[in-house]
């Protein structure tokens, strides 16, 4: 039934009110029924920050075809909206056909990131349903979540019924049937936890409840499973040919302005150049590309459908994408299009990005361009197994500037492993050098230095590293920008170190930091990942009255032979495995990109059976491909993994005539 | 080559602001497969002039905007795969007149394109040649009685002082030389009083909004969430008559004054 004649007189009261209507083009109002499992899908952020998302636009179209289940779309109310939703009695709804979300058999939340969980709590509460999962009965929906924050989920054990670890496009399916079973057999008294015990059987899929968590003291003894029928170890879901899923087939266009308003194409998923501060790049190996064709396909419909006038072409490092040259310029260079059209590619390595990219996608409309060198001395990104030269950073600036734009942005962290005032100064050395490559273009050339404190995450090789101090992030922070106050076109913005602390907190944490989430989400904590509503006090408060130390969870070095509270959970990534490459990133040595050099045996290809898709059997040329050597040819490595020739799945109707 | 376009806004994306509308148009030119003008520059933007902003939240029979167009109109290359030619991809020539239900197809629902002219340059913006807007308010919380009498009130005051504040400075206006005709219409299907109330846009526009907060200022807080408004029609001057931007032949409009829900 829809709520939308209640809450249409409140839309007149709250600042953007198109966040709430749905009608997007793409968007289903599905027609419910007992023989469908109704899945609610909600981001816990805002509607701007969560339409783009692409997971859950998979998942919506994934789980809208089938004929047993349907999906709808929520997002976080914003604080106004909340107020006056209280205020009526009425509960948090779907954007689709503004349904009650306690309607909903499984509500479904995607967990991009750890400062968004009071929000998940928050909307949980909105819904009606109660907060900690041993409260709710049969009636109430299945609270489940998926996303790369659920890699370590035992902050929020006690608040969701299941999680699910890695791709969702084929778990999804098994879920809806087991739920789908429960639905049709009446959702009886006592069917809960028969249906979530069903549930702890299918592949990928965590229930927190049907394990028992021992301490000894503060220290984390097992975490072990209370029936022989549940997983002792759960793995991760992995697709294993990106063809096969290409979706979102009918991206959603909103109605009102979005972080992300752009059609976006994956290009691949995966990355293996082994960055070991990156959490991305360890749980969503092995690489996967997807066909050249599909995406020029992908592009070219999606462009035509939505009206768009930019495509982001998104992965984790899109300038490795086989064959990027090419589909750029046939993007831009698209006279059919209606209009200049525009290429805007995300996470750009700089010893990928030559002068041919840089002219293809100057060629329409400029927007702006981020590189992320991450660390100031190349001894720091040989600890970070990032590895990419001085040489190369100033390469890629030159070839920007010289290419007609005028400002780059640099991403970088500090607070990394073993780093010291000297790297941390890099960082403002390098800026500087860049503005003078740029200068050789353009007086205007300036440089946006972006500066964050380094969290170490759950499945990375600084698992173990104790995090540093807010005072020390500040310390850092302060250095950085006291060499460069006054160099001339260097900008730089950082993040809020008190943040990071959190976000250490929630990543790193074990079960008992749930109490310390469900305290600052009742003190009205809610949406701390935006700077106007963080409090940090409320979660020191939230820790001194669990009687927790923030010192304890995100401050101090684990041990080798620590239990962390995620190591029951497995993305496929040999646990010695990491520790070896922790112990290289102490010593101060790199590691090369396994998709072109021997493997190192992390684990995840042999585990799955499963091999690197790639399309191209060599590096693309340019730059030194974090091999340290110069390879500005290209395509000269020897290789020995195997690249797999890939079909071509285009219908030959749409297949695009192009040379 | 400029076209001018009329379309009508109502139900749920009458909460998208004015700002929402130009980029859903320029999506569905796109979409159409018009030649659209674009802007020289570092960002080009299709050219494209709105006329007066509608307030979010209200509905519209009568928005209007003007194209620029590379080609003359009746001969566009079209490329586009749209929901109604899947077949026809390809350029081909589109006349003027299939040129409303083309938009309405691309445009998200709730819009809807009403009429497409192709008018002489350098007749002025929209925003400078229109003079006044006809409104049709639904209230709640009044009764019919009451809204006849504030209408016959208002017409028959001198004046009508109301505070209003403008980039940020408060002034004490009088709306009563903008408030040109006001009357009581019979109620909309569920009950509520309507006005019909023509408000001049020049030298400053006159909204809705303002009008209800003078002529019923006790009850000013309940009609502002619930009061339904449409915006039935622009006028432009013409020789010292009033005419629409469009001229519109009397079977076009549907749902003349109606407040639909």
């Amino acid at each position: 039934m829809t709520l939308w004649p209640q809450l249409e007189p409140l839309l007149a009261k709250v600042q953007k009110p198109a966040r709430y209507i749905g009608c997007e083009d793409g968007s289903i109002v599905p027609v419910h029924g007992r023989d469908k499992t109704s899945w609610l899908l909600v981001y816990p952020d805002t509607y701007e920050i969560g339409l783009p998302n692409q997971g859950l636009q998979i998942l919506y179209e994934v789980l809208n075809e089938r004929p047993d289940a349907v999906a709808e779309r929520a997002y976080a109310p914003w604080t106004d909206l909340e107020g006056e939703l209280r205020r009526h009695r009425l509960p948090l709804f779907s954007v689709d056909g503004h349904r009650a979300a306690a309607e909903f058999d499984l509500l479904a939340f995607n967990l991009s990131a750890e400062l968004v969980y009071t929000n998940l709590l928050n909307c949980v509460d909105l819904a009606g349903v109660p907060v900690r999962s041993e409260d709710r009965r049969p009636e109430h929906p299945l609270v489940c979540a998926g996303g790369h924050a659920t890699f370590n989920p035992e902050p929020l054990a006690d608040y969701v019924d299941l999680f699910v670890l890695g791709e969702g496009e084929e778990v999804v399916s098994e879920i809806t049937a087991v739920v789908g079973e429960w639905k049709r057999a009446g959702r009886t008294e006592g069917s809960r936890e028969h249906v979530l015990r069903r549930l702890a059987g299918v592949p990928g899929v965590y229930v927190p409840s049907m394990y028992d968590v021992a301490y000894e003291g503060a220290e984390l003894r097992s975490v072990v499973p209370r029936y022989p029928d549940v997983p002792a170890t759960i793995v991760k879901r992995t697709v294993g040919d990106l063809s096969e899923w290409p979706y979102p087939k009918q991206q959603l266009v909103p109605l009102t302005e979005v972080v992300h308003d752009r059609l976006s194409v994956e290009v691949f998923r995966g990355c293996t150049r082994g960055c070991r501060f990156c959490q991305a790049g360890m749980i969503t190996r092995p690489v996967r590309e997807r066909p050249a064709e599909q995406v020029r396909t992908m592009v070219r419909d999606g462009l035509l459908r939505t009206g768009y006038d930019e495509v982001s072409l998104t992965s984790l490092s899109t300038a490795d994408f086989s064959g990027i040259e090419r589909v750029v310029a046939e993007t831009v260079g698209d006279t059919s299009l209606c209009g200049p059209t525009s290429v805007s590619l995300p996470s750009l390595r700089v010893d990928a990005f030559t002068v041919g990219i840089a002219a293809q996608v100057a060629k329409a409309r400029r927007s702006g361009l981020t590189f992320a060198p991450e660390a100031g001395s190349w001894r720091m990104r040989q600890v970070i197994n990032k590895l990419i030269t001085e040489e190369d950073l100033y390469g890629a600036v030159e070839s920007a500037f010289s290419e007609g734009w005028s400002r780059v942005k640099l991403y970088f962290l500090t607070g990394l492993p073993t780093e010291t005032d000297d790297d941390t100064l890099g960082i403002a050395e390098l800026a500087r050098q860049c503005v003078a490559v740029g200068r050789r273009h353009t007086s205007r050339a300036s440089v946006t230095v972006s500066l964050g404190g380094f969290v170490p995450k759950p499945h990375t090789p600084f698992q173990w590293f104790g995090q540093n101090s807010v005072a020390e992030l500040r310390r850092k922070i302060m250095l950085v920008r006291d060499a460069t106050v006054k160099a001339r076109g260097v900008q730089l913005k950082w993040h809020d170190p008190a943040a990071s602390l959190v976000e250490g907190l929630c990543s790193r944490g074990d079960r008992r930091v749930g109490r310390v989430i469900e305290r600052v989400w009742r003190a009205g904590g809610t949406f701390q990942e935006w700077s106007e509503h963080f409090d940090l006090r409320l979660w020191e408060d939230a820790m001194t009255a669990e009687g927790l130390s923030l010192d304890w969870y995100v401050l101090r070095h684990r041990h080798q032979d620590e239990v962390l509270p995620w190591e029951h959970l497995s993305a496929g990534l040999h646990k010695d495995f990491l520790w070896q490459d922790w112990q290289d990133a102490l010593a101060e040595h790199g590691v090369e990109d396994c998709r072109w050099t021997p493997c190192y045996d992390c684990g995840v290809c042999t585990g799955y059976g499963l091999e690197h898709v790639v399309a191209s059997p060599a590096p693309p040329a340019g730059g030194s491909q974090g091999t340290g050597q110069d390879l500005s040819r290209g395509h000269e490595i020897p290789v020995r993994l195997t690249a797999r020739p890939m079909p071509v799945t285009v219908p030959a109707d749409t297949a695009v005539g192009v040379s | 080559m400029k076209a001018r376009v009329r379309f009508a806004k109502e139900g749920k994306v009458r909460w998208t602001s004015h700002r929402d509308v130009a980029r859903i148009w320029e999506r569905a030119l796109r979409r159409a497969g018009l030649p659209v003008a674009y802007t020289e520059g570092f960002s080009p933007r299709p050219r494209l002039s709105f006329g007066l902003a509608l307030p979010t939240g209200y509905e519209s029979d009568a928005e209007y905007l003007d194209v620029d167009l590379l080609d003359p109109i009746g001969s566009f290359a079209t490329s586009d795969p749209g929901p109604d030619d899947p077949e026809a991809r390809g350029p081909r020539a589109v006349g003027l007149d299939e040129l409303p239900e083309r938009f309405t197809t691309r445009l998200p629902v709730g819009f809807r394109a009403t009429a497409v002219v192709a008018v002489e340059p350098g007749g002025g913006s929209l925003q400078e040649i229109v003079t006044s807007c006809s409104w049709a308010i639904a209230l709640a919380g009044v009764d019919a009685a009451r809204v006849a009498d504030a209408a016959a009130a208002a017409l028959a005051a001198p004046s009508l002082p109301l505070v209003r504040s403008r980039k940020g400075r408060e002034t004490l206006d009088d709306l009563r030389p903008g408030l040109l005709a006001l009357r009581a219409a019979p109620p909309t299907e569920e009950g509520r009083p309507v006005l019909l109330a023509d408000l001049a846009t020049q030298p400053r526009a006159l909204r809705p909004s303002e009008l209800l907060a003078a002529c019923f200022a006790d009850v000013a807080e309940t009609l502002d969430i619930t009061h339904r408004v449409r915006r039935t029609h622009q006028w432009i001057d013409c020789d010292g008559a009033r005419r629409e931007p469009i001229p519109v032949p009397a079977t076009s409009f549907p749902h003349p004054t109606g407040v639909r829900a």
